[in-house]
């Protein structure tokens, strides 16, 4: 064939590829920060001395509620960030599983984002028992013991929420399971920074949740490859 | 026709003066707004109560929720609610709540944490009532009309209609009470730090009895075993089995979690035959032998075989969401 005649066709091809697999052309970033206004409660010592071998870990550092955990220039950390709406993707069960440790007498990360049905590995890294026990509303109720040395323990859930967690042994353990209809989350870190890369070009929102200072969203167009930047800004409780 | 003599108000009868004072009064109290009222105000009739076609199967009875809708009215409505929310008038007096069937989550199981009961673990907890709790033991009804409430049970939780119930863990023959299992026992009991909760004389007063909340944060105590006499019981039974079922599948809705990926069958037994002698003043096997024993439970010696590998259950017999 000759190049008059290949020229439509490669076009075409083009302009098919975009369509159909735009990130494979085109791929934008929702990047900003999560800061707080106001006063926030100064967050309570957590008292651990009926647990004397956890206790002992925190000999040096204080231990810390962590409600309410900020950072410098009123950083808001702990906020999930995520894609709500608009993601092409959503509905892709990753293969890698996520990693929830109890650690010191705490859930290490506070938080933690999975998606739907994706694999969750509970791991008890303390010399303690501890009983693992999520209150889900939506998704199903289940409580497991889980002394220490024992194998992990693998779970799942099947729709999205944002589930407290607890141990019962240890009153003042508490986390978050986050299960989302989407992969495009962060949580808000250090500085309250957050990124969202890899999104192809369109309308999406993007909201963000504190486990007590509430939901906000925003809207934002992606049409290439830029970096857009999305804040948010909460308002503190007094108490 | 002019002779009309003027009106003499003495004329009217003390009697005329009287009805109209009250009728006066009825109209005005008749007409003045229902806020004084006692009752709350009327947001209209409640949806009905939707009886989906749900079924029961315990031995070879069949029962139907269509059949149980009266008796549930009569019987049940008044604690668990007409939507089997827990919400029915008598529920704000109670402790222990009373059971929500929209979460379909039980107390009392022959199954994994997590999963739906079978039949013959609700039918079974009907007949026997919930001891320590106003769950009465309803030994006043047929089979039939216990079956026909089980299903009727299930029409509260959209659960039942896309999920079975999950199967039976396996209770294995027991082996015989002995002061070594006895004393085995009391070593799981500590390793597994079941006197946190429950304290070493399991009269539950461990250092986190206090603080412990059920799945609704209503607060919650754990067992204390030396309560009662003779007739010690538990809430999901009094039979060694029971027990056995009790820790393997946990009580859903407490602070009581699921031992059955931590502890072997044989172990399981042992830390049962255990339990007993913590009911001091119920008569057993177990406090036989520890009397035998003169009282005294010797120190347990871990035998080189004997680890905390997970607990034999059925292969397709998974926790919730493709657990181990």
């Amino acid at each position: 064939m000759r190049t008059k005649q290949m020229l439509p066709v490669l076009l075409t091809l083009l302009v098919c590829a975009s369509i159909m697999c735009p990130s494979l052309m085109f791929a934008g970033t929702v990047s900003g920060k999560v800061t707080y206004t106001g006063t926030p409660v100064k967050p309570k010592q957590v008292d651990m001395t009926k647990e004397p071998s956890c206790a002992k870990e925190h000999a040096t550092t204080p231990v810390l509620n962590e409600t309410v955990v900020t950072g410098p220039n009123n950083a808001l950390e702990n906020v999930v960030v995520y894609v709500s709406s608009g993601a092409p993707d959503d509905g892709q069960v990753p293969s890698q599983a996520v990693t929830y440790t109890q650690k010191g007498c705490q859930y290490i990360p506070h938080v933690l984002p999975m998606h739907v049905n994706q694999e969750l590995d509970i791991v008890n890294a303390d010399q303690t028992s501890h009983n693992i026990h999520p209150l889900p509303k939506s998704n199903i109720e289940w409580n497991k013991s889980q002394p220490p040395g024992t194998p992990p323990i693998k779970e799942k859930y099947e729709k999205p929420e944002f589930i407290s967690v607890k141990c019962n042994i240890h009153p003042w353990m508490h986390g978050w399971f986050v299960v989302l209809n989407t992969n495009h989350y962060d949580v808000s870190k250090g500085a309250g920074e957050f990124k969202l890369p890899n999104l192809p070009p369109g309308k999406y929102t993007i909201t963000a949740w504190h486990e007590d200072y509430g939901t906000q969203t925003a809207d934002v167009t992606i049409t290439g490859n830029e970096t857009k930047d999305v804040n948010f800004t909460f308002k503190a409780k007094a108490y | 026709m002019n002779s009309l003599k003027p009106m003499r108000f003495t004329a009217i009868p003390r009697t005329a003066i009287l009805g109209f004072t009250i009728l006066g009064l009825v109209l005005a109290v008749a007409s003045t707004p229902r806020a004084f009222a006692q009752e709350a105000p009327d947001v209209g009739p409640k949806p009905p109560v939707v009886v989906k076609p749900m079924e029961s199967h315990i031995g070879n009875i069949t029962g139907h929720a269509a059949d149980a809708k009266s008796d549930y009215r009569r019987y049940c409505a008044g604690c668990h609610g007409d939507y089997g929310d827990a919400n029915g008038e008598n529920a704000v007096w109670l402790d222990p709540k009373p059971r929500d069937f929209t979460i379909a989550a039980f107390k009392c199981r022959s199954t994994l944490t997590g999963t739906l009961p079978t039949d013959e673990d609700l039918y079974k907890t009907i007949g026997r009532g919930l001891t320590n709790s106003n769950m009465p033991i309803w030994n006043t009804f047929t089979k039939q009309q216990k079956a026909d409430l089980v299903a009727y049970i299930k029409i509260f939780s959209p659960r039942w209609e896309h999920e079975k119930a999950g199967t039976p863990i396996t209770v294995p023959a027991e082996p015989a009470v002995t002061i070594d299992s006895i004393a085995h026992g009391k070593a799981l009991f500590t390793k597994l730090e079941c006197w946190k909760c429950h304290g070493t004389h399991g009269e539950g007063d461990g250092p986190s009895a206090s603080t412990l909340t059920d799945s609704k944060d209503n607060p919650i105590r754990p067992y204390n075993f030396a309560t009662g006499g003779n007739d010690s019981r538990f809430k999901c039974g009094n039979t060694n089995q029971d027990i056995y079922k009790i820790f393997m599948t946990g009580v859903d809705g407490t602070p009581m979690p699921s031992f059955a990926d931590v502890i072997q069958p044989n172990d399981a037994w042992d830390l049962v035959h255990f339990l007993r002698t913590l009911q001091v003043h119920r008569k057993s096997k177990e406090n036989e032998v520890l009397s035998a024993a003169h009282g005294v439970i010797p120190p347990y010696v871990e035998k080189p075989t004997s680890n905390l590998a997970p607990a034999t259950v059925p292969a397709d017999n998974k926790s919730p969401g493709g657990g181990q």
